[in-house]
């Protein structure tokens, strides 16, 4: 649904700045969604994804003379399933079979940069790239062959086992055509597809490729390299972002078992070892100084309050203005949520090694083109003497340590030539200094009129920017700590459609007479970065317990209340498959102790469409809510792996229940005291859902559409409509733990 | 306040309805349900047969209880209190159980014999206000003497299980750990303040002391929710207890490290603290440069019985369901009873200045059986 | 200097500090990655290996503590080409999303098996809530070890 203003206004001396909400969506697709840089730069516009940046086949395909081919992409597997999706793709509109396709992930030196893995533009860029690429391989190879045989091209076909073959019988195999062929040409529009209904590899669940090694002990991660001569490192820094130790020993520790060198600069300070627990054993000592607080105080009131006083610029999203039936009722709300921890299990780690004057780095940094060009301007050489190749990390679920990591170990490894250099963050560095998910508050108003319908809707939402990767040497905290500083970058908005703490404000319902407005807040008070959804957890929250308010306003049932202002088909298509699957019409009304609650969103209003249905049960005398069942329905457009999206989704649930209920960063004025995972629990196994069903819808045929992240917040809209209607009682301040519950409920 | 969920609450759907086990020296006896089922609960239990099993140790049908239930305490609770408790258990959510057997050795399970030990042991009387004294102080020593019933873990006990009025919270034994004295004989190195007691019982721990650990952590995980002054109140009057103990006055006193030394004595503890312990508690660790407290601090070191030392090792420590707070791993699988009692005479040595504790190993394997443990 | 460790039935001589834990001397003398380090404070298990039997945090166990102790690590479970049922199980689930938490769940879910080889739903979930899993696969790891011991998954924890 496109949304367009009723009116434009350029107030720059009053600071009011009007966002354009563009209706094309080759210009919307900026690479990783807008978070990052500006992306590589568009020279084909008219071609699909990010065929746009890199035009020519080979960047992206080469066949062998066994007829096998190698995928490049710039996409990078980070445990949500994307390598092996677009195997399946490439495999599929090549028509070969999954064996003859190997797949290279995101290298600066090898593969075209495809900008940051993130956004939940993987498939839509990177995968339409490669279908496209891959459908104009297969025409190429397809039209050799009929050349070859003097027949139509229309006459021949490709036969999923790595040759064409002719309607008489003929067979030349692709290792055969390839060697004549030049792929060294643009690719063109409109490359025959694959028939869905003939699909061989996609929409259908293939096995992962990189599972077995996971499940086995094989190479998988950063962490599993082993370079000859490879030393370990630490970086030693205070406890969190801000704090700083003092007249640590330096001297000291250089004289420590196994301690080969200290590396410092300005305040970057990092001890190379033989073995990781002598790294470590000299990280301990030196921490034992004391450290103390470099930056402003840490704030001291809450969220809102804090949020609330700071300065801001305010971004106008939407502004209509509509006759309609005159208001009966208005519901205000206020929801927030906190600054959240990306949490990633394995605390990020990097590789790197200069030698012979380059530089080559292994990070599982969501923007690998971003760390090659920004590590280089830090350590001070040219882009072209820097590598960076993606290696898998645990998940990251949005910006964690993994971009720092790279930077620290870039510098260690240029301090110390020809040694390859290990740097593993410790767990409390990534509690401590990773930027966090930040924190965000909003005001909904929700006006109905008489026939029960929305006539007015406003929606204000406060927050700071979720887009602060790196791009250059300042985006880094070793950028502010070397001896000649880079200022601290200041943090700009992403425009919509993609938006960042305005994401997914602009409700995909069609209503009357919306005014929403971002309240960007460029000053950080903690450090922050993206976290999957970036604003739609809160802004999803919002506006699906202010649907589900007003529909219990006006005693409408919440699926009826919404599908009355849906318009979008796919949208309601999911509302209706989740809650069909559910039971919805069967569900337990609130009773006191059980309750149903149900979500919709699609992820920027331009990604996969999700509904979600959830059963919870109340325990009354501690406030427990024990979620019984979920019942999701997707729509990602034509899957590559429904497998996949379900894996995603149902991670997306689970994920987004345990920000919801428990999770909150902790901090005092002077640092983060959330350190460790008893200072910041996440859900366990006794506490993760009795039963999740995730259906996708297979929408044949149809564009591909992220499905990364648009779990996120339906789930947090869900379990707050599911409590509200066990017991009345409506949750709106982020975490939504056992004690708000049970101080809500009062005495029993 | 009372801690009733602790005992009578088995897991988490089913609050209140019994089933738990509780080691005793006797024998294992299973938490009754108190939720209002009629068959299975107290729910055709009157006011009155309430009063009578909290204040007499007698149930609805005429047998003696197990002082489990701590009736010896409870029998001090007023009326008025036992009225709201009575109201509030018969509005909880019935459920019905199937009641295990208790599992104590003969002939502790006739219940008769119960008549003998309550005419030596249960003192009856409701709490009577010392005049004299604040009524904050009053209130706590209500509280502490009835429904708190911190005595019952806290003073020590005859054979016949009864506790020894005469040394009242010097300390005592519960489900194989110590209840550190909490009179004149408090081993603290610091002194326990109204105000450090108030922050270790309402988040579990303070930070001149230590975590609470063992059956002390529902204590403090249930307090956490009770009343604000109601917790003020017991930590006054607890605090009153050990006035007169050696570190009452000391505020704050440099802790204790003596790891060179200790390393010399016990270079397998030594070796053994610092690759499974020093992660956290081991100096420039995390924890630490968070503030938490040096293991000197804390009153498991310093008793002449190293149970609870030996108990955190094998146990850890947990923090609320769903919420933050100190947490230990357990490492009863990671060592063997040599290698843990090493463990405590190196921490031992380490940050006390206390003499060594003897046969550890022995400790640790009577540690395990009466921990529950495998 | 030198100690012995038993890993996965063979015995290794192992050239490191005594006080080093158990994980790193996996990792970096032995090449073993299963593994891995997720936090060196025994809270998320990611580390988790077995000792004699039961399921340990390799992240706070000194070598020292284990000279003469039967360590069992993923790699002695079976290999991709011959998986144990479990991984097995795993892999037919595909109980993994980026697979960091997964070789410690395994461990810690054998463990459960060979003691309990039909265990319930709920002690299943209580048996695993030492380990961690942040990217939400907890659904598909309940699903392989059921299925690894033959069973259905009960809905309701």
């Amino acid at each position: 649904m496109t949304v367009l203003l009723s009116r434009r206004q350029m107030l720059a001396a009053s600071g009011l700045v009007v966002a354009f909400s563009l209706t094309s969506r080759s210009v919307a697709q900026l690479s990783g969604g807008g978070e990052g840089g500006p992306g590589p730069e568009i020279v084909a516009p008219d071609l699909p994804g990010s065929l746009k940046s890199h035009p020519v086949l080979d960047a992206w395909i080469r066949i062998d003379r066994k007829g096998h081919a190698t995928i490049f992409t710039g996409k990078a597997e980070l445990g949500q399933g994307i390598a092996s999706a677009l195997w399946q793709v490439a495999s599929e509109e090549l028509d070969l079979s999954l064996a003859q396709v190997e797949i290279v992930t995101a290298d600066s030196g090898r593969t075209p940069d495809e900008g940051l893995t993130a956004g939940s533009h993987s498939m839509q860029d990177g995968g339409t790239a490669i279908a496209n690429a891959a459908a104009n391989v297969r025409m190429l190879l397809t039209r050799a062959a009929a050349a070859r045989w003097g027949v139509g091209v229309k006459t021949v076909d490709t036969n999923g086992k790595g040759s064409v073959i002719a309607a008489d019988g003929r067979k030349l195999s692709y290792g055969v055509l390839a060697a004549g062929l030049n792929l060294h040409v643009a690719a063109i529009k409109d490359a025959p597809r694959r028939d869905p209904a003939r699909y061989r590899t996609m929409a259908h669940d293939v096995p992962r490729f990189d599972i077995p090694a996971k499940l086995t002990g094989g190479e998988a991660f950063v962490q599993d390299m082993r370079l000859p001569g490879m030393l370990h490192a630490r970086v030693v820094r205070g406890p969190s972002f801000g704090t700083e130790l003092k007249e640590a020993d330096f001297d000291a520790a250089a004289r420590m078992p196994g301690v080969v060198k200290i590396v410092r600069d300005g305040s970057f300070a990092a001890v190379v070892a033989r073995t990781q627990w002598q790294a470590i054993a000299a990280l301990r000592f030196l921490q034992e100084a004391p450290w103390a607080r470099s930056a402003p105080p840490l704030p001291s009131l809450g969220v809102a309050e804090t949020l609330m006083a700071l300065p801001a610029h305010d971004i106008v999203v939407l502004d209509t203005h509509d006759q309609v039936a005159p208001a009966q009722r208005r519901v205000v709300a206020r929801y927030s949520r906190p600054w959240l921890s990306h949490g990633s299990i394995g605390p990020s780690c990097s590789v790197t090694l200069f030698k012979d004057g380059e530089l080559t780095i292994w990070s599982h940094s969501q923007g690998i083109f971003d760390v090659q060009r920004s590590v280089a301007q830090l350590v001070g050489l040219p882009a072209e003497k820097v590598r960076c190749i993606h290696t898998q990390g645990s998940g990251c679920y949005g910006q964690n340590g993994a971009d720092d990591v790279s930077a620290d170990a870039g510098l260690i490894a240029v301090a110390m030539p020809g040694v390859p250099i290990k740097l593993q963050w410790m767990r409390e560095q990534e509690f401590g200094w990773e930027p966090l998910g930040p924190a965000m508050v909003s005001e909904l108003t929700g006006i109905l009129g008489a026939d029960g319908k929305i006539v007015a809707w406003k929606h204000d939402v406060w927050s700071n920017p979720h887009n602060n990767r790196p791009t250059d040497a300042a985006g880094y905290v070793a950028g502010q700590e070397i001896t000649k500083p880079y200022p601290v970058p200041v943090g700009k908005p992403i425009p919509m459609p993609e938006g960042d703490g305005d994401r997914n404000s602009n409700p995909l319902y069609a209503l009357p007479n919306m005014q929403v407005l971002y309240h960007f807040l460029p000053q950080m008070p903690l450090r922050v970065s993206a976290l999957r959804s970036l604003g739609a957890h809160l802004n999803i929250f919002s506006i699906e317990s202010m649907f589900d308010e007003l529909a219990h306003a006006c005693g409408q049932d919440p699926l009826a209340f919404r599908l009355a202002h849906m318009e979008d088909p796919r949208a309601r298509a999911v509302m209706i498959e989740a809650t069909t699957r559910f039971g919805w019409s069967k569900r337990v009304r609130g009773n006191g102790r059980r309750g149903t609650g149900m979500a919709f969103a699609r992820y920027k209003n331009i990604g996969a469409y999700c509904a979600i249905a959830m059963e919870v049960e109340i325990e009354r005398e501690t406030g427990v809510v024990t979620v019984r069942r979920v019942q999701a329905a997707v729509d990602a457009g034509q899957p590559a792996s429904p497998d996949g999206i379900r894996n995603q989704v149902e991670g997306g649930i689970v994920q987004s229940l345990s920000w919801t209920t428990r999770e909150s960063v902790t901090f005092e004025p002077s640092h983060r005291t959330s350190f460790d995972w008893s200072a910041y629990p996440i859900s366990r196994f006794s506490d993760v859902p009795g039963e999740i069903d995730v259906h996708v819808l297979p929408q044949s045929g149809m564009p591909f559409l992220g499905a990364g992240e648009t779990a996120q917040g339906p789930t947090a809209a869900a379990f707050a409509n599911a409590i509200a209607d066990a017991t009345g009682v409506r949750l709106r301040e982020m975490p939504l733990t056992p004690d708000k519950l049970k101080s809500a409920l009062g005495p029993i | 306040m009372g801690d009733c969920t602790t005992c009578h609450t088995a897991g988490p759907a089913t609050p209140f309805a019994g089933g738990n086990p509780l080691a005793t020296p006797f024998g294992t006896l299973f938490s009754t349900n108190i939720t209002p089922d009629v068959k299975s609960g107290i729910g055709n239990w009157s006011a009155e047969a309430f009063r009578r099993a909290m204040r007499d140790g007698v149930s609805r049908n005429g047998k003696h209880l197990y002082p489990a239930l701590p009736y010896e305490h409870f029998t001090h609770v007023t009326d008025g209190d036992l009225d709201a408790l009575y109201a509030f258990f018969m509005t909880r959510r019935a459920v019905s159980t199937v009641q295990p057997a208790n599992a104590l050795y003969p002939p502790l399970g006739f219940r008769p014999l119960l008549a003998g030990w309550k005419m030596l042991f249960l003192h009856k009387g409701v709490w009577q206000p010392t005049p004299a004294r604040s009524e904050q102080w009053n209130r706590g020593q209500y509280l502490v003497e009835g429904l708190g019933h911190c005595g019952g873990c806290h003073t020590p006990r005859n054979l016949l299980g009864g506790e020894k009025r005469s040394q009242a919270y010097d300390g005592g034994l519960a489900e194989g750990w110590v209840a550190p004295a909490i009179s004149a004989r408090s081993p603290a190195a610091r002194a326990w303040t109204a105000d450090r007691l108030y922050v270790y019982l309402r988040t579990g721990i303070d930070m001149n002391h230590a975590a609470a650990a063992g059956p002390m952590g529902p204590v403090a995980h249930n307090l956490a929710r009770a009343p604000d002054a109601d917790v003020r109140a017991i930590a006054v009057y607890v605090a009153s207890l050990m006035a007169s103990s050696p570190g009452a006055t000391v505020l704050s006193a440099p802790s204790i490290d003596r790891s060179t030394l200790a390393a010399r004595e016990f270079p397998a503890g030594a070796a053994l603290f610092a690759g499974g312990c020093s992660g956290c508690h081991g100096p420039g660790a995390p924890m630490m440069q968070q503030g938490r407290p040096a293991l000197s601090l804390g009153s498991p070191l310093h008793e002449d019985d190293p149970r609870d030392t030996i108990q955190i090792i094998l146990q850890g420590l947990q923090p609320p369901v769903g919420a933050p707070g100190p947490y230990m791993p357990a490492l009863a699988d990671n060592f063997t009873d040599v290698q843990v009692g090493a463990i405590a005479a190196y921490v031992r040595a380490c940050y006390t200045d206390k003499p060594g504790w003897t046969n550890l190993p022995k400790a640790v394997a009577k540690a395990r059986k009466e921990g529950n443990q495998p | 200097m030198t100690l012995t460790l038993t890993v996965n039935g063979r015995n290794y001589a192992i050239e490191a500090a005594p006080t080093t834990p158990l994980l790193y001397v996996l990792r970096d003398d032995l090449s073993l990655n299963a593994a891995k380090y997720g936090c060196g404070l025994g809270q998320c298990g990611a580390c988790t290996v077995q000792v004699d039997g039961k399921a340990v945090f390799s992240c706070l166990t000194p070598i020292a503590a284990l000279e003469g102790r039967a360590i069992r690590t993923v790699e002695g479970l079976g290999s991709a080409e011959k998986p144990s049922p479990l991984q097995a199980a795993f892999a037919t689930e595909q109980a993994a999303q980026c697979g960091y938490c997964t070789a410690g769940m395994i461990m810690r879910a054998q463990a459960l098996l060979d003691t309990t080889p039909h265990p319930s739903e709920a002690e299943i979930r209580t048996h695993m809530d030492t380990n961690l899993c942040r990217c939400g696969t907890h659904m598909r790891i309940l699903r392989a070890i059921h299925r690894a011991a033959g069973s259905t998954p009960e809905s309701g924890a």
